[in-house]
């Protein structure tokens, strides 16, 4: 067991090498190649060659007159000291940007999935537990409708209502302007009201499905034979509600969760450009509006970094609260 | 059981399976592929009103394709005409005078080819490497599961952003961007199809199959295919709505290249064009919306009903009965309205 953690955790830093690979290879195919219009800008003016060259080494840590493998392993060196370039529209170091900007991206989605799964687990076994009654039959279709909803469109809806129809709710920045980044009571208030709407649209977003899985898991845990035998053996109907039905029809999603961290990670490149909320998906849009690909490519690195090491920790929960999970392999036929 | 007794009959008629007529043939494969699934899928609301729905998005598409509605051009209408006013522009128009109607209808059949694509990209490529990967084992299976890890390791949205920047004229042809927008979907589907397979192929029938020696494509495809086509088929849904949400997404703010304008444009045009706080301009945003959230709810409602016509069980069910649809509907019906 201890064998596996070991395993998975050395896959990390191969993952972000082969991402770090992936995004040097596409800097490359970028229109124009690596700054090409940059370089002949900058010699146009008259600046020497060595000049333009050390300039745009320092935006992108890529040495543009070294041979490609030298220019890669420069590149990913520099990737793994935490050397992302330097932006082009905000002079700022690509990393310290991000640095700033990730805690929001991970406020948003750890929040709003974490709510989504609660409110949604609570939902369908409710479903399930009054199968058939009239709350199951409309929440049910419910669940499909907001199911084939996206969250960007409950954004805009809220937006449209809640912010600019009656004003309850600020319609963009992660907090008030005035008020000092520190931690008080006003700031926290602040963030919270600022990050109501972006959350509340990606909750509902995703609330629909998650109930239509645990109500279709625990309408099947509901007909196994130990759940009739803990009913004989005269259990409280909370508890083989809790320990017997809600366990066992919940870790099954829990995998699904992993994916699901991914998704949602993603989709806050949408819900932050939405609301100018400035996590890691809005400097990623912001660097390809501006043309500043050190940017762009930095905040895709940094994304993706996150979500590996997301699925790290979620994975390694997993086999704590499912002892049954299996790590072995399976034969060759 | 009428049925039991006309194959009796039949059985008896022929003097052996292998004389059946070319049309007989035809007839039962009619009835198994046609008849069958269309009267199930028929029989359940559900599936019934997904189909209604999706048929009228394919018509809608076929007068874009046919060329029987204007196209959208400026200055076709007044400025921020609403909804239902003026029947010359059913759905109203936006700031630059364009009939909306216009706008979305010649938007359908670039979204329907894209959903397609995407859907079927990847659907197809998760079945191939989940059955292959699962069913194969050891370092087969150990190989591919590495390179779809990747694959899931890395966040949709972004990736789709980075290669559609990259590849600017692929991404306005719908079959490309169909694919461009779930270029990595298909890892998380391989991944559960793989774990279900891993149960298939203890299966005593695929056992024997495996000792009488049949190869492995043909072990795949009689054997382990048919039981993951439900899954299958709902994924495939999954994945259409997938293929959706992220194009209009990324339309909407405004990262994906574009020729013709779709309904992720006029949202994007709405929004940064101030329908938002502007009184008398919902409609604008209003229509794009409905156009998206319609076809999604008319593919999760087929997905929804959907696994009926895969379900063994419900199929016997219908062959017991008498060759009539409607007691079919009678005895199938049930479940979520």
């Amino acid at each position: 067991m201890v064998n596996y953690y070991l395993r998975r955790l050395a896959r990390i830093p191969v993952t972000i090498l082969a991402v770090a690979t992936l995004t040097f290879g596409l800097i490359r195919l970028l229109p124009g190649g690596p700054f090409t219009q940059l370089r002949i800008q900058l010699l146009r003016r008259g600046v020497p060659i060595e000049q333009v060259n050390a300039r745009i080494q320092a935006l992108q840590n890529i040495q543009p007159d070294a041979p490609l493998w030298r220019q890669y392993i420069g590149y990913i060196i520099g990737v793994f000291q935490g050397n992302l370039g330097e932006s082009i529209s905000l002079g700022d170091p690509v990393a310290s940007i991000l640095a700033r900007a990730a805690p929001w991206t991970i406020f948003l989605v750890v929040t709003s999935t974490v709510l989504m799964f609660i409110i949604g687990v609570l939902i369908g076994a409710l479903q399930a537990y009054w199968e058939g009654s009239p709350f199951d039959k409309l929440s049910s279709s419910a669940s499909i409708f907001v199911m084939s909803v996206p969250y960007y469109i409950f954004a805009v809806v809220l937006l449209y209502y809640l912010a600019y129809g009656q004003g309850w709710f600020p319609s963009q920045n992660p907090a008030a302007r005035g008020i000092e980044n520190t931690l008080s009571l006003e700031y926290l208030i602040s963030v919270l009201r600022h990050g109501a709407l972006p959350i509340i649209s990606f909750t509902i977003g995703g609330i629909g499905s998650t109930a239509l899985n645990m109500r279709g898991n625990s309408i099947q845990i509901l007909g196994k034979d130990y759940v009739e035998v803990a009913r004989l053996r005269g259990l409280s109907d909370g508890r083989i509600a809790t320990r017997y039905v809600a366990k066992n029809a919940i870790l099954p999603m829990y995998t699904g969760l992993l994916l699901l961290i991914g998704f949602r990670l993603g989709g806050t490149v949408v819900l932050e450009e939405i609301f100018n909320y400035p996590g890691l998906g809005y400097y990623l849009i912001a660097g390809i509006n501006s043309n500043d690909y050190p940017l762009m490519m930095g905040a895709f690195l940094v994304i993706t970094v996150t979500l590996v090491i997301a699925v790290f920790v979620a994975d390694m929960t997993y086999s704590f609260i499912d002892p049954r999970i299996s790590t072995g392999e399976s034969d060759a036929f | 059981m009428p049925s039991e007794t006309d194959s009796q009959i039949d059985w008896q008629s022929e003097t052996s399976e292998v004389e059946m007529t070319r049309r007989d043939r035809l007839e039962e494969l009619y009835r198994r592929w046609i008849y069958e699934p269309v009267a199930i899928a028929w029989s359940d609301v559900r599936t019934r009103l997904g189909i209604v729905i999706l048929t009228i998005y394919l018509l809608i598409a076929g007068v874009a394709v046919a060329g029987l509605y204007r196209t959208p051009q400026t200055n076709q209408a007044g400025r921020f005409v609403k909804m239902f006013q003026d029947w010359s522009v059913p759905l109203g128009s936006t700031n630059s005078g364009t009939d909306l109607a216009a706008l979305i209808i010649h938007s359908t059949p670039f979204v329907l080819l894209m959903v397609l694509s995407g859907g079927v990209w990847a659907t197809t490529v998760a079945v191939a490497v989940g059955t292959v990967s699962g069913y194969k084992g050891g370092s087969i299976d150990n190989a591919i599961m590495t390179v779809s890890d990747f694959f899931m390791a890395i966040p949709g949205l972004p990736l789709v952003i980075v290669l559609a920047m990259t590849f600017q004229d692929a991404a306005s042809n719908p079959i490309y961007l169909g694919v461009i927008l779930t270029i990595n979907y298909w890892a998380g589907l391989a991944r559960s199809i793989r774990s279900q397979v891993l149960a298939i192929r203890e299966e005593s029938y695929v056992e024997a199959s495996r000792t009488m020696g049949t190869s492995t494509p043909r072990i795949i495809f009689k054997d382990v295919l048919p039981n993951i086509m439900p899954y299958v088929m709902v994924n495939f849904v999954l994945a259409a709505r997938y293929t959706i949400f992220a194009s209009v997404g990324l339309y909407f703010i405004g990262v994906l290249p574009y020729s013709v304008k779709n309904w992720g444009v006029v949202l994007n045009n709405a929004y940064y064009q101030g329908a938002l706080y502007t009184p008398g301009t919902g409609h604008w945003l209003f229509v794009p919306m409905v156009a998206i959230v319609g076809l999604t709810f008319g593919l999760i409602l087929l997905s929804q009903g959907m696994d009926r016509i895969f379900n063994p069980r419900v199929r016997t069910r219908l062959a017991g009965e008498s060759e009539s649809t409607e007691e079919v509907s009678e005895t199938v019906t049930g479940g979520m309205p």
